[in-house]
């Protein structure tokens, strides 16, 4: 995705925004997940692999069909399997497990590296790899537990709304591999109407609770969900009302802004001090003098 | 399928029982959440368990496994009891009002001609009253006594809603509500869909079970419409053209028989498939038997097939006796074979009773296996201690391992469940020494016919005369095989454009006679890929070819009226309009008659009807009748105490003793794929094995609680025939189920278990399942056996 779409980065402040001229140049994307067309036969997840060419190892059984175990840096799109008894009935509720791509994303926000999560004009956060430095602020901001740190590199990973695909044209994997047409790919307006007339038809259909899961919490999300009982999300594993944690909200807008004003105070109080006061020059027969400091010096 | 995957969105009901689509069939799948979403179609599962097709359902009823023929017959009860029945339909296109035998009789589970010494029936009675024309004779009223109709309606008498929930354990509440779904489409414009697949056919009674259900079908005039139809989802790509091809033990390509030992000549067997009309002014289609079963003997034998020597009949094999799988695997067992060539199946794994299959190949000489992969069955002989316990030294069976291609490395057609003959192309060039099965049975052949030559030996005649005329004999080519399916004039060398065109007189040729029209003058048919869909109904002319003549809704005749007038405008397939027919697909009837001469649609009969009663087809009954599995967990049949099973079993010397009881075995076990797999084939391919790492057995958390067995808990699976460890998946998704005042557990297992893949070593089910099957078809009973558990010492 092209390097002057990003809108958003982190580890900055509003002293040095990102570019902006793109913004509503292009459109905001979203992924929609329609949980009540969706089967569970995780083409998504084996396609999500496959085209990021990401293998996670062979596990073992752990007492369900979900496998592997968890989201990690080698697997991006998890399908999870949930037993749920409901109005008299037993639901077997899948869910597509995968980045949000939050409007407003606390992984962004508690990244302290300069650019090594970016939001794109179109709505997409991706993760620089290159430039993280493997401090998990990331991970523990997600109200959505997904990027995960490797092992091998100590970096994070997360979906990344298969950007390359999408720069030029294409729709993620997932949506590309969906069998039952319960994953789609749009712009967010479009999948929002798309979303609210399938809940219509839902409703028609004798289920009266399902809605739309586009959590207010995180200003939405990129990827929309439609659920069977909005008013449980926790059956399908999402959190019921997803926020960003204070502590995020405080680093990204009182303890940054802090940081940045302490940084400037103190260059502020040095040049004071060169200017008043002048450098500190060590003279060699000064105690503390130490010959191999200043070896360039002697060459 | 009598219709096609696409098809399925102008459904207004879609039935997932027998089969389970949304995980065996995801992709077409995708046709069931379309009708659901674009349609307004309701989704109805019965399964023993609630699975991946159920999480999806409007309604999910459970049903204890092998009870399908009860749940069904109840239907028809129901159906007929409250008359929601498309009795123009039944009147016109079924053998309703056709009159039975006298003599035919159904008492205490046993239908007339009975003999209880060879097991089997005199079928005599099972047989239309004729008139002195030879046709059977008919009361249209449906009044009379011995009319089919109300001989059904007495043999479906039993079947009550309690009587049925007794069998089936499906509670009353449900079972009325699938009723009463599946009753809706009994109106001109609803029409339901059955989709099924191996969950009906892996039954001691498997072609009963489908052959009910094509009886509710045609009781509500569903067969032969848009969104309807009797659709067996076939899983294998590709098993819709193996079986077209001859796959079954007695059919030959294009289901043409291969010849008893009762038919010495080609004039016997002829005159024994060669149909009669049995209602005048019939097409009776297979008539033209002669001509399909002339042709192929030209293909098999070429110019040494001549009038004079019956076109090669004699070198064709003749059978006193059906030689399926299972027949080969107890004669290995008994040392009656001395080598065995196993193509395009992991047999050790896939075949039931795999104790008596591991001791069966071991009395071999020689084993062949052509497979891509590294299978269990190659290296059945290779002790894997918890696994594959054989004593390595004492099996001097030799074993060939002659790797072959996958289809991405070939080109050719794949024939898909909608009949459909898609041409692919070879993707990549096949690694190491890999070739494609038909060079490497060719290679075989081209070595036999040296040996023959050089050597001589007994019955060199079939060898010598086999028609090999290929540019390069060790390898031909797909379209040199392709072709030859078509079939063509012997004289020219043109390729036919329709099997009309075949003859009884040796002047055509066709491998294949379905298969004609799919390789014309034109050039290859399969590889059309034009989309264009006019009526926007899903029928596709352009793309690939289906078979037969590109007709892609059989039986359309029936989605009309004798009047030639569609049951539902909104479903026209074909009209009569302005004293012609007009229409979306190929005529499946001859559309020079007008409406009337034509109203028999079911032109594959001698009497142009669906057949409510079975005459002398199937070999358990001319009407369906509910059998216990083998190993019953109730151990009775509620019906009739003294006929448990179906009494027309095929026993092999000594299996009595491996049947087990519900005292010793006191569950109900099932098994079955799951999406994540396909057979053992995938269990070799990593992402397939990241995503489902290992087997497991599912049980309901009564069971569980019971037994002290926990989610995940290592636990030990026996029946009478082996045992494994597995791991339990303790699921809501199963229940226990009160059967005929007993409660009964249902276990589940997948059957992708291999212990020499990516996926973690394990026990394949088929340690425990039972050779015993369908008297009809030899497949084994896997989806329905007895077994115990307990909790494993780790």
């Amino acid at each position: 995705m092209a390097t002057q779409d990003i809108i958003r980065r982190s580890g900055t402040s509003d002293v040095t925004p990102a570019a902006q001229a793109r913004v509503g140049g292009v459109k905001q994307v979203a992924k929609l997940f329609d949980a009540t067309k969706c089967n569970g036969c995780k083409a998504c997840q084996v396609a999500c692999s496959e085209w990021n060419d990401l293998r996670e190892e062979v596990g073992s059984f752990q007492g369900t069909y979900q496998n592997p175990a968890s989201l990690s840096p080698e697997c991006w799109t998890l399908m999870k399997y949930n037993e749920v008894e409901a109005d008299g009935k037993l639901h077997w509720q899948f869910t597509h497990s995968a980045c949000m791509h939050c409007a407003d994303p606390g992984c962004l926000k508690a990244c302290s590296t300069a650019g090594a999560i970016v939001q794109h004009a179109n709505g997409t956060v991706d993760f620089d790899s290159d430039k993280c430095i493997g401090c998990g602020y990331c991970a523990s901001a997600c109200p959505f537990d997904i990027p995960k740190i490797s092992p091998v590199d100590n970096k994070a990973y997360k979906c990344t709304l298969c950007s390359d695909r999408t720069a030029v044209g294409l729709e993620p994997s997932c949506v590309k591999t969906c069998t039952t047409g319960a994953l789609r790919f749009g712009t967010r307006e479009d999948m929002l109407f798309y979303a609210e007339k399938r809940v219509a038809e839902l409703k028609d259909r004798g289920f009266t609770n399902a809605g739309i899961y586009n959590p207010a919490g995180v200003g939405g999300t990129g990827m929309v969900m439609i659920l069977r009982d909005i008013n449980d999300p926790e059956s399908y594993d999402m959190p019921k009302d997803p926020q960003i944690k204070v502590s995020t909200e405080l680093w990204q807008d009182v303890l940054k802004p802090l940081g940045t004003a302490g940084i400037l105070a103190t260059a502020g109080v040095a040049l004071l001090h060169r200017i008043t006061v002048g450098r500190n020059i060590v003279e060699e027969d000064q105690p503390g003098y130490r010959a191999e400091d200043h070896e360039e010096d002697n060459q | 399928m009598t219709n096609h995957w696409i098809d399925i969105k102008n459904s207004n009901v879609v039935i997932i029982m027998g089969g389970n689509a949304a995980e065996a069939h995801p992709v077409g799948f995708g046709w069931v959440t379309e009708a659901m979403q674009h349609n307004n179609a309701k989704l109805v599962v019965v399964d023993p368990r609630f699975n991946r097709s159920a999480s999806l359902a409007d309604h999910y009823a459970p049903i204890r496994s092998g009870t399908d023929i009860a749940f069904l017959l109840g239907v028809i009860r129901y159906l007929t009891t409250t008359d929601q029945v498309n009795f123009d339909y039944v009147k016109a296109y079924t053998n309703a009002s056709y009159l039975v035998r006298d003599d035919f009789d159904f008492h205490d589970g046993l239908f007339s001609g009975f003999d209880e010494e060879k097991g089997d029936y005199n079928k005599e009675s099972w047989f239309y009253q004729l008139d002195d024309d030879g046709y059977a004779k008919v009361d249209e009223t449906l009044e009379h006594p011995r009319c089919v109709w109300n001989l059904l309606k007495q043999h479906v008498e039993r079947y009550d809603f309690e009587t049925v929930s007794n069998i089936t354990g499906t509670p009353v509440a449900d079972y009325k509500v699938v009723c009463e779904m599946i009753a809706s489409t009994h109106t001109k414009d609803r029409v339901a869909t059955f989709m099924y697949a191996l969950g009906w056919t892996h039954h001691s009674k498997g072609a009963q079970n489908i052959r009910t259900m094509a009886m509710v079908q045609l009781i509500l005039g569903n067969i032969g419409q848009l969104g309807g139809g009797v659709n067996a989802l076939r899983g294998h790509a590709n098993v819709q053209g193996a079986t077209d091809m001859g796959l079954l033990a007695q059919s030959l390509p294009g289901y043409v028989k291969l010849p008893s030992d009762k038919e010495p000549t080609l004039a016997d067997h002829l005159a024994a498939h060669t149909p009669k009309p049995l209602r005048p002014g019939q097409t009776n289609y297979w008539q033209n038997y002669p001509k399909f079963y002339v042709s192929l003997l030209k293909a098999f034998w070429g110019d040494n097939a001549t009038p004079e020597n019956d076109f090669g009949y004699d070198w064709m094999p003749k059978w006193d006796q059906m030689y399926d799988f299972g027949k080969y695997l107890d004669m290995m067992y008994r040392g009656q074979i001395n080598g065995c060539i196993v193509q395009g199946v992991n047999a050790i794994n896939s075949m039931p009773n795999r104790n008596k299959n591991l001791k069966a190949l071991s009395q071999l000489k020689y084993l062949v296996v052509l497979d891509n992969l590294s299978s269990e069955t190659a290296t059945f002989w290779q002790n894997e201690p918890g696994y594959n316990e054989v004593d390595t030294a004492s099996i001097q069976t030799e074993v060939f391992r002659l790797p072959t291609t996958c289809f991405a490395e070939e080109e050719g057609s794949i024939v898909n469940s909608g009949r459909w003959m898609q041409w692919h192309y070879k993707g990549a060039n096949a690694p190491g020494e890999a070739m494609a099965d038909s060079e490497i049975v060719s290679g075989i052949l081209m070595e036999l016919k040296k040996l023959y030559a050089e050597e001589g030996g007994r019955l060199p005649e079939p060898v010598k005369a086999v028609n090999w005329e290929y540019t390069d004999k060790h390898n031909p080519s797909s379209i040199e095989l392709t072709k030859e399916l078509n079939g063509y004039d012997v004289n020219t060398g043109r390729q036919v454009s329709s099997f009309a065109e075949l003859k009884a007189d040796g002047s055509t040729a066709c491998g294949c006679w379905l298969y004609a029209g799919s390789w014309t003058e034109q050039g290859n048919q399969m590889d059309r890929r034009d989309n264009h869909d006019p009526s926007g109904k899903g029928i596709t002319p352009g793309w690939a070819f289906a078979w037969p003549v590109n007709r892609r809704v059989l039986y359309n005749r029936a989605s009309c009226d004798v009047n030639g007038k569609p049951w539902d405008p909104n479903r026209t397939i074909v009209e009569w309009k302005d004293g012609k027919w007009e229409g979306i697909d190929v005529p499946d009837f001859n559309a020079k008659l007008n409406p009337q001469d034509s109203a028999h649609p079911f032109i594959m009969q001698p009497e142009g009807v669906g057949r409510l009663f079975a005459l002398k087809l199937l070999k358990e009954g001319p009407f369906p009748e509910h059998y216990e599995p083998v190993e019953s967990p109730i151990g009775t049949n509620p019906l009739h105490p003294k006929v448990v099973h179906s009494p027309v079993l095929r026993w092999f010397e000594g299996v009595k003793d491996t049947i087990g009881t519900k005292e010793e075995f006191p569950y109900a076990c099932t098994t079955y794929s799951l999406t994540e797999h396909f057979n053992f084939w995938t269990t070799h391919c990593r992402l397939a094995a990241i995503s489902m790492p290992e087997t497991f057995v599912e049980m309901n958390e009564t069971l569980a609680a019971e037994k002290g067995i926990k989610n995940g808990d290592l636990v030990k699976v026996s029946s009478k025939r082996g045992h494994i460890f597995t791991k339990a998946l303790v699921t809501k998704r199963l229940r226990p189920l009160n059967v005929n005042g007993q409660v009964v557990h249902t276990l589940g297992i997948p059957r992708h278990g291999s212990h020499n893949a990516l996926t973690k070593k394990a026990y394949t089910c088929n340690v425990l399942t039972t050779e015993m099957g369908d008297a009809n078809t030899g497949v084994p009973e896997y989806k329905a056996f007895l077994v115990n558990v307990e909790k494993a010492e780790v």
